[in-house]
């Protein structure tokens, strides 16, 4: 995170470049419909950078032809949740592949805290280095 | 015209700029799609002419873009009302492919629902699947057959007000993003639009389609058996009609769609009848055509019944 200025979360797709605009994600979108893929919207406010694990908003969208739709789901999960992270997930069902080809971050809150450096000693003076979150050291749903 | 015919270039034309309505007609491909429309659909006088007014409508409003003369986009949700089989499915699609064409949607597919791809068992059930096929149909056509079902005066607690809700903010809010195409009888739709004003005033056409005459039917008839490769023998032809005139007056009439029906019959009957004389070697001609036996065989005529409803004596 040192290297990682101002303390962003780098997680998934384009996550060094500035926020995505509304045109970009449409761009994005489209490439992903065009491939096939099934796209989701999912938010979290445990921001980790090994989380993969986020919540869903409303169900997966299968068989859709044009952006407009997904970017209209995006546009309310911001609503309903201005603070928290939110993401775009394509999953290919091809077989063989069945996973998620795809993944960006299209909205964040607006302060992040970023992590600090935990160091735990363990026998023989060594020293375990993790990574902690200062937003994560309150509840659910109050972190930002 | 040069190249300034491109709808989405931001260029603004000076005001005595010459543009060329003919022009743009050719460039929009429009016109084989209405040539198409004139060819393969028989009759439907109104609805054509209705089509013609609303293409050339957003043409002249693409000309006036190049102006810079309008910001908004037309209201282009329509309701379409007539009785079964009149083509109210088939002019939809066909009207997605011109819209498309005219660049009025991006995609120009057709989404086809009723009440029960939009309307929820229980609560919470509705506003998702209403949505999930909102968003199937962005960028095309969203097509509700029989939309009058989703309104249900007599139960108060009836899910399908909600899916109108949530509908007449898309027709609103996305007017870019999908065109909404409302069918059915007319005086239920009639009913409908009068216990819905909010969607009455969201629809900008309405179209009424005619029942067909006897002679469209035949017309009709002999179409659909040229593109399946079949022909009605000149004994057959007037058999045809004489069934299409006493099957008008029967019940459950549903104009193209009993001819289409009337016709797959036939077709069985054809391949029974070249079946039964098995021995004698068949031409082409043969297989090709529909002889009157073919049709006079049907209990329209024998007993005045449809050929669905159980045998007689049971
Ligand atoms: N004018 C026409 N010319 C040729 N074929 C037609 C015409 N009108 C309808 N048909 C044919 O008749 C059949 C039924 O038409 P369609 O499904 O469009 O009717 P509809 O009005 O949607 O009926 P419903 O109200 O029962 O849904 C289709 O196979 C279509 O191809
Ligand atoms: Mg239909």
């Amino acid at each position: 995170m040192m290297t990682n200025q101002g303390n962003r979360v780098t997680q998934g797709q384009f996550s060094f470049l500035p926020d995505l605009t509304d045109a970009q994600i449409t761009a994005q979108i489209k490439y992903a419909l065009g491939r096939g893929w099934a796209l989701s919207v999912e938010y979290t406010d445990d921001p980790h950078p090994r989380n993969t694990y986020w919540e869903m908003f409303g169900n997966p969208m299968f068989d859709l032809k044009d952006p407009a739709g997904i970017l209209m789901e995006v546009n309310n999960c911001r609503k309903t949740y201005p603070n928290h992270y939110i993401r775009v997930i394509a999953f290919s069902a091809v077989r063989g592949v069945e996973s998620v080809t795809m993944s960006y971050i299209v909205n964040r809150p607006k302060k992040e805290p970023g992590f600090g450096l935990v160091r735990q000693e363990i026998g023989g003076r060594m020293i375990r280095y993790s990574i902690h979150s200062y937003a994560t050291d309150k509840p659910e749903g109050e972190r930002y | 015209m040069n190249d300034t015919n491109n709808s989405d270039s931001t260029t603004v034309l000076a005001d005595d700029a010459p543009v060329n309505l003919e022009a743009e007609f050719e460039a929009s491909n429009v016109k084989e799609v209405l040539d198409k429309l004139d060819r393969e659909l028989i009759g439907l006088k109104p609805v054509k002419t209705r089509i013609r007014e609303i293409a050339a409508l957003l043409l002249v409003d693409r000309l006036r873009k190049q102006f810079a003369l309008t910001s908004e986009t037309p209201t282009l949700h329509m309701n379409f009302t007539g009785n079964p089989g009149t083509g109210k499915t088939t002019v939809a699609l066909r009207m997605a492919e011109i819209l498309h064409r005219l660049g009025y949607v991006r995609e120009g597919h057709l989404v086809s629902v009723t009440r029960d791809d939009l309307v929820g068992q229980y609560i919470g059930h509705t506003a998702p699947k209403t949505k999930e096929v909102i968003k199937k149909a962005m960028g095309g056509v969203l097509f509700i057959d029989e939309a009058y079902y989703l309104y249900k005066p007599e139960n108060e607690r009836d899910y399908g007000a909600e899916s109108i809700e949530i509908l007449l903010q898309v027709m609103e809010n996305n007017r870019d993003d999908l065109v909404v195409i409302l069918a059915g009888y007319k005086d239920r739709m009639d009913k409908f639009f009068h216990s819905n004003p909010g969607m009455r005033s969201r629809i900008a056409h309405h179209i009424d389609f005619p029942d067909y005459s006897a002679d469209e039917l035949l017309h009709i008839a002999k179409l659909m058996l040229a593109t399946q490769n079949y022909r009605f023998s000149p004994d057959a032809e007037k058999a045809f009609f004489e069934y299409i005139t006493l099957r008008m007056k029967l019940a459950h009439f549903a104009n193209a769609r009993s001819v289409r029906n009337a016709l797959d019959r036939a077709r069985l009957r054809q391949a029974n009848r070249l079946f039964a004389n098995a021995s004698k070697a068949l031409s082409k001609t043969d297989l090709m055509t529909i002889e009157a036996e073919d049709i006079l065989a049907s209990r329209v005529f024998i007993e005045g019944k449809l050929d669905s409803e159980p045998e007689s004596g049971q």
